[in-house]
């Protein structure tokens, strides 16, 4: 069973040394041949929004990936997926970092008075701040240490504001090319997130049916039988119900 | 954009492009015309007679893509800036008809027919009359202007285009005591212009401007750039510039003017009400949009990186013709009426 041998090809290629550091090369790519087409003088006639455009896209596109590491590791059963996760969420916050970095020093040239103002004024440019600053503690804990120090529950608690980051991002999207009257993509965009919290919402649900119904069968038998033996067995089944639950939560 | 040799376009330093004595003259329109718009009517045509038949596009070199277009410098009119290199005015463009992406109208604007091309003008004239382009081409005196063009999206250029007032068209209809306003409407044909079959905006595309600030001297009834006619990507074979607003203003490949009593309902309002008013006078401290237009990045300029690290430049009331046309919006609230 713990063979590598009796996993499917998937599972094994997932487990293989060299995924992770493709993995790595991959989410560099973009930033990559940013960094190429400079060089090259080859960001086109407007090159600020070249950069500001293409990073914002990759942040929102790596976004959409680590949300969904988890509900394909579930549909598949691919329990390898998961140590991908947090890189690929990490690799967001540097696009959206570099987006960030972008914006204030090539449209506002570092005036922080004037990003600020521009943040104040103008809820477009504020979802994209919103995002960016609800990602920074996410990514300071994400450290294996930092998710012993505050506890496996506390911190899947605080990284749930990973979906909160999605809508306001997608939003910020969805904003910023209402401009041009230009919705499509960030429709797409929004569908694609709205199934992956959607999937979410419905396991969570499913989960909590499954906990009601156990309690409730539980509760059956108790009620059966009257010998105080029986109301313990019962009892510890509830228990184990509800741990179990929480657990499922965790994921 | 690119500085290779075999593709870049070289172009002078506007002090290359302006002789000296031309260059003093304007200082004296500039100062006539800080008084009001009638004194840069006559300084205007002062200065034409005293013009000389310089080459075309203050002689940059043809691009020799298509057909010439004789024109004569208006320098009174022109800004000194360096302009935008030829490469990029036609390929980074807004045109909606040919695709929402920047680089879409060059690549798909082949499909549209500029001849033969009609233009009606109608509404409330005297006259009403339907144009034939050749006889536009040749109802005014082709000039020349470099003027600035600043895109509502916080992006500018510097172009040379060729074409004469609007005035001189409108002029020639006779308006009627109840024109009020102006609008110009674009070719509607899904056939030759597919982002049509896109129902991005409402089609055919319409614009708008008050009847003084289209009988201002500055606003260019537009048939060619950097010498030549336009190309279709551009807004072949006629467009609009009105260089004190945002670029979505200039209408292109009119077909239709129709003088109005009421104000009309743009395109753009229509479809973002909140955000893209009537006037759309360039301001950079009024934004009724979601982001800052109090600075503009200059399209162009070359440098390392394709000039990513080149600064923003602040935008200027009016795109920096406030004193040629700021006497037209005297008293009114330019927040409201944004």
């Amino acid at each position: 069973m713990t063979a590598a041998s009796s996993l499917s090809l998937p599972r094994r290629v997932l487990r293989s040394r060299a995924v992770k550091p493709l993995l790595f090369v991959l989410c560099l790519l973009p930033f990559a041949g940013l960094f190429w087409r400079g060089w090259t003088n080859d960001l086109g006639p407007n090159p600020e929004q070249t950069v500001i455009w293409t990073t914002g896209l990759w942040a929102l596109r790596l976004l959409l990936i680590t949300l969904s590491v988890t509900p394909l590791r579930k549909l598949t059963g691919w329990a390898e997926l998961a140590r991908f996760r947090r890189m690929f969420g990490l690799f967001v916050f540097f696009y959206a970092l570099l987006h960030f970095t972008a914006w204030l020093g090539l449209v506002n040239g570092f005036s922080v008075d004037m990003a600020l103002r521009d943040v104040v004024k103008h809820p477009f440019v504020l979802a994209g701040m919103t995002a960016l600053l609800l990602m920074i503690p996410l990514a300071l804990t994400s450290t294996n240490g930092m998710i012993r120090r505050l506890g496996a529950r506390r911190w899947q608690a605080l990284h749930r504001l990973v979906y909160v980051v999605g809508v306001v991002a997608v939003f910020h999207f969805w904003w910023g090319k209402l401009a041009k009257n230009n919705t499509a993509s960030p429709t797409v965009y929004a569908l694609i997130l709205a199934l992956l919290l959607g999937l979410r919402l419905w396991w969570a649900w499913r989960a909590a049916l499954a906990r009601r119904t156990q309690l409730h069968r539980a509760r059956a038998i108790d009620d059966q039988s009257n010998d105080p033996a029986g109301k313990q067995v019962s009892n510890q089944v509830g228990k184990q119900v509800t741990n179990q639950g929480k657990s499922r939560s965790l994921a | 954009m690119s500085k290779r040799q075999d593709q870049g376009f070289e172009h002078p330093h506007s002090s290359e492009i302006t002789p000296k004595a031309v260059y003093k003259d304007r200082r004296h329109f500039l100062a006539a015309a800080g008084v009001g718009a009638a004194a840069g009517v006559a300084a205007l045509t002062a200065h034409r007679a005293q013009a000389t038949a310089t080459p075309v596009h203050g002689g940059l070199p043809a691009p020799g893509k298509l057909a010439a277009l004789a024109a004569q410098k208006n320098t009174a009119l022109s800004t000194t800036q360096a302009t935008t290199p030829y490469k990029d005015v036609t390929t980074y463009n807004n045109f909606y008809e040919f695709g929402t992406s920047k680089s879409d109208p060059s690549q798909n604007a082949g499909s549209l027919k500029t001849r033969p091309w009609t233009v009606v003008v109608e509404g409330e004239v005297h006259k009403p009359r339907t144009f034939g382009i050749d006889d536009l081409l040749k109802l005014a005196p082709m000039e020349e202007r470099i003027y600035r063009h600043r895109c509502v999206k916080g992006w500018a250029m510097v172009v040379p285009w060729l074409g004469y007032s609007l005035s001189n068209l409108l002029k020639a209809v006779e308006p009627t005591g109840n024109a009020k306003y102006v609008e110009y409407i674009t070719l509607l044909d899904p056939a030759e212009m597919p982002g049509q079959n896109d129902p991005i905006l409402q089609w055919p595309y319409l614009e708008g401007l008050r009847m003084d600030e289209a009988m201002h001297p500055l606003t260019l009834l537009t048939f060619g750039l950097y010498g030549e006619v336009l190309p279709n990507q551009d807004g072949a074979p006629m467009r609009m510039v009105i260089p004190w607003k945002y670029g979505f203003k200039g209408g292109k490949s009119i077909v239709k003017i129709r003088l109005v009593e009421k104000q009309p309902v743009t395109s753009w309002m229509r479809a973002v009400p909140q955000w893209y008013g009537f006037y759309s006078n360039v301001n950079p401290d009024v934004s009724p949009q979601n982001w800052s237009q109090a600075n503009e990045r200059m399209i162009g300029q070359g440098g390392a990186f394709g000039g990513l690290f080149a600064p923003r430049i602040p935008t200027q009331l009016f795109n920096g013709y406030g004193a040629q046309v700021a006497s037209l919006y005297q008293g009114m609230n330019l927040k409201k009426f944004f």
